[in-house]
């Protein structure tokens, strides 16, 4: 059998795989905080022997994250924050380690613990922070929460504690299984990370850029068919040539 | 099939949720007490199919993996408790809460709800019930013939009868503060629940240990903002757009292999 028709069955198959990795960006197109991924394909040579080098199959992965900053949104919610120019807020992953993430609509729990939209705790300076229950909440530049705490004067702000905000070198950082960022070795908070209250960050995604890479893919994808259509008409006419009963 | 086409579907599944809470607040943009929900949304779960750093040969390694990422999800709608506008109408029965707090208002099954609207009326009995009939707590009965109703910032309830020098004094509307209002459950007509996520309700007097003050001839407006609603519109319809976009083009994938090969 032609191994063309393999190869082309692999490129076919990976720009499929690209194409889930653009069309979960597209999809995350309005989701707060979203970082996109890239998708790059690279060839894997097969080679062996002596002769043409002609085996390469195509091979799809994402290298990296986008870290771009995506654009602000203001909302005039306390609790909204939204990171400014680089950096992470960093949260507790269910399974207790320490993740990051840019997504800053935060909320608090009934016990007063300060948590992500998706229900995280945020991790302060030590551990996930616990909020007395209070009047008027504010956010300040650096991650200093402070309150008013319920019952007493407006002028009475009480400090009550530092929202983590890392800066870790990206390359060090990898997406998880649940879109969380999370970095290899211990991280420590950096005091040039700033907040902005009241605003939350969109998705980073480009749409025009994602659709643009999308139907390239596709059309990338359909020229890898049609090399499989020619692979199998080459083998169709040297049946008809090997054909006896002529 | 192209994983394409089930990750736009989540696209589009979101994206239409993201409208229905958006015509859900344009809808109420003028009801009294009313606050805008937002859609929170959330990545799904990545599938690793190569782990990066994987042995790409005995000696040498991968140096990125492929994460498949599987869409978008909804994973909550929040309200927003920022405070509306005030809107001063003059009517006695009309109260509006400045800052936290909310009345309470007893409903037909024995429950007690709470709400933001002070849009107040009176019973057959003299009551002060809300715009549907339900009771607020605690009950506060006005007599017939009086002159005028005042109810002061601490929610007293006061009423001067004719021929009658010193107001008489009927009661006190408490309010209500919660740890964690956007918990609450909304179940229409204005009305919220106590939840677990909410926290358990902490009534008390008005203007004190951080409940707002009540003032008496004012409304408060629905807090949403009807630029922001259409600017939301614009941005859901659009990527609506491209998500099925994305599906039209895997499905021309597909169409194109099964007719070609």
């Amino acid at each position: 059998m032609d191994k063309a028709l393999y190869i082309a069955m692999t490129s076919a198959k990976n720009n499929m795989l690209g194409q889930a990795i653009r069309s979960n960006n597209l999809a995350n197109l309005n989701t707060t905080g979203f970082r996109g991924d890239f998708e790059q394909a690279r060839s894997m040579g097969v080679y062996y022997g002596e002769g043409f080098p002609t085996r390469a199959y195509a091979l799809t992965e994402n290298p990296q994250t986008d870290f771009s900053e995506g654009s602000l949104l203001q909302t005039g919610r306390d609790l909204d924050v939204a990171v400014k120019d680089k950096g992470f807020i960093a949260v507790q992953a269910p399974d207790g380690s320490e993740a990051y993430t840019r997504a800053g609509d935060l909320s608090i729990d009934s016990s007063g613990v300060l948590r992500t939209g998706n229900g995280l705790p945020v991790m302060g300076n030590s551990g996930p922070m616990a909020i007395p229950e209070f009047q008027k909440l504010e956010i300040g530049q650096d991650g200093t929460v402070s309150v008013v705490i319920k019952g007493e004067a407006p002028g009475a702000l009480s400090q009550v504690d530092q929202i983590k905000l890392v800066n870790p070198d990206e390359s060090l950082l990898r997406k998880g299984r649940d879109g969380l960022l999370y970095a290899e070795g211990d991280v420590q908070p950096d005091i040039n990370v700033s907040l902005l209250s009241g605003f939350l960050e969109g998705s980073n995604v480009n749409p025009v850029d994602e659709l643009t890479k999308i139907l390239t893919l596709a059309r990338q994808y359909e020229m890898s068919v049609k090399m499989m259509k020619t692979a199998e008409e080459n083998s169709e006419a040297s049946a008809r040539l090997l054909q006896t009963n002529g | 099939m192209n994983p394409a086409l089930y990750i736009s579907k989540t696209g589009l599944s979101a994206q239409d949720r993201q409208l229905t809470s958006i015509s859900n607040n344009l809808s109420n943009a003028s009801t009294v007490g009313f606050k805008r929900d937002r859609v929170n949304f959330e990545d799904l779960l990545y599938q690793i199919q190569r782990q990066p750093g994987g042995q790409s040969s005995q000696n040498t390694q991968l140096p990125s993996g492929l994460q498949l990422g599987t869409g978008v999800r909804v994973v909550a709608t929040q309200k927003q408790f920022t405070v509306g506008t005030l809107q001063v109408t003059e009517q006695p029965l009309d109260v509006a809460i400045n800052n936290r707090g909310f009345l309470q208002v007893q409903l037909p099954t024995g429950e007690t709800a709470y709400t933001r609207n002070g849009q107040l009326h009176l019973n057959a009995n003299g009551e002060i019930v809300n715009a549907n009939g339900f009771l607020i707590e605690p009950t506060i009965t006005i007599p017939a013939d009086i002159n005028n109703i005042t109810i002061s910032q601490d929610g007293t309830v006061s009423v001067s009868i004719l021929g009658v020098v010193q107001p008489q004094e009927l009661g006190r509307i408490l309010l209500t503060d919660f740890v964690n209002p956007a918990g609450l459950q909304s179940v229409g007509g204005n009305l919220f629940l106590a939840t677990a996520s909410s926290g358990d309700p902490q009534s008390g007097t008005a203007g004190e240990n951080g409940l707002g003050s009540i003032i008496q001839g004012s409304l408060e407006n629905s807090n949403v903002d009807i630029v922001e609603e259409m600017v939301n519109m614009i941005t859901t319809q659009r990527a609506y757009e491209m998500n099925s976009k994305v599906v039209s083009t895997a499905d021309q994938m597909l169409q194109f292999i099964s007719q070609n090969l």
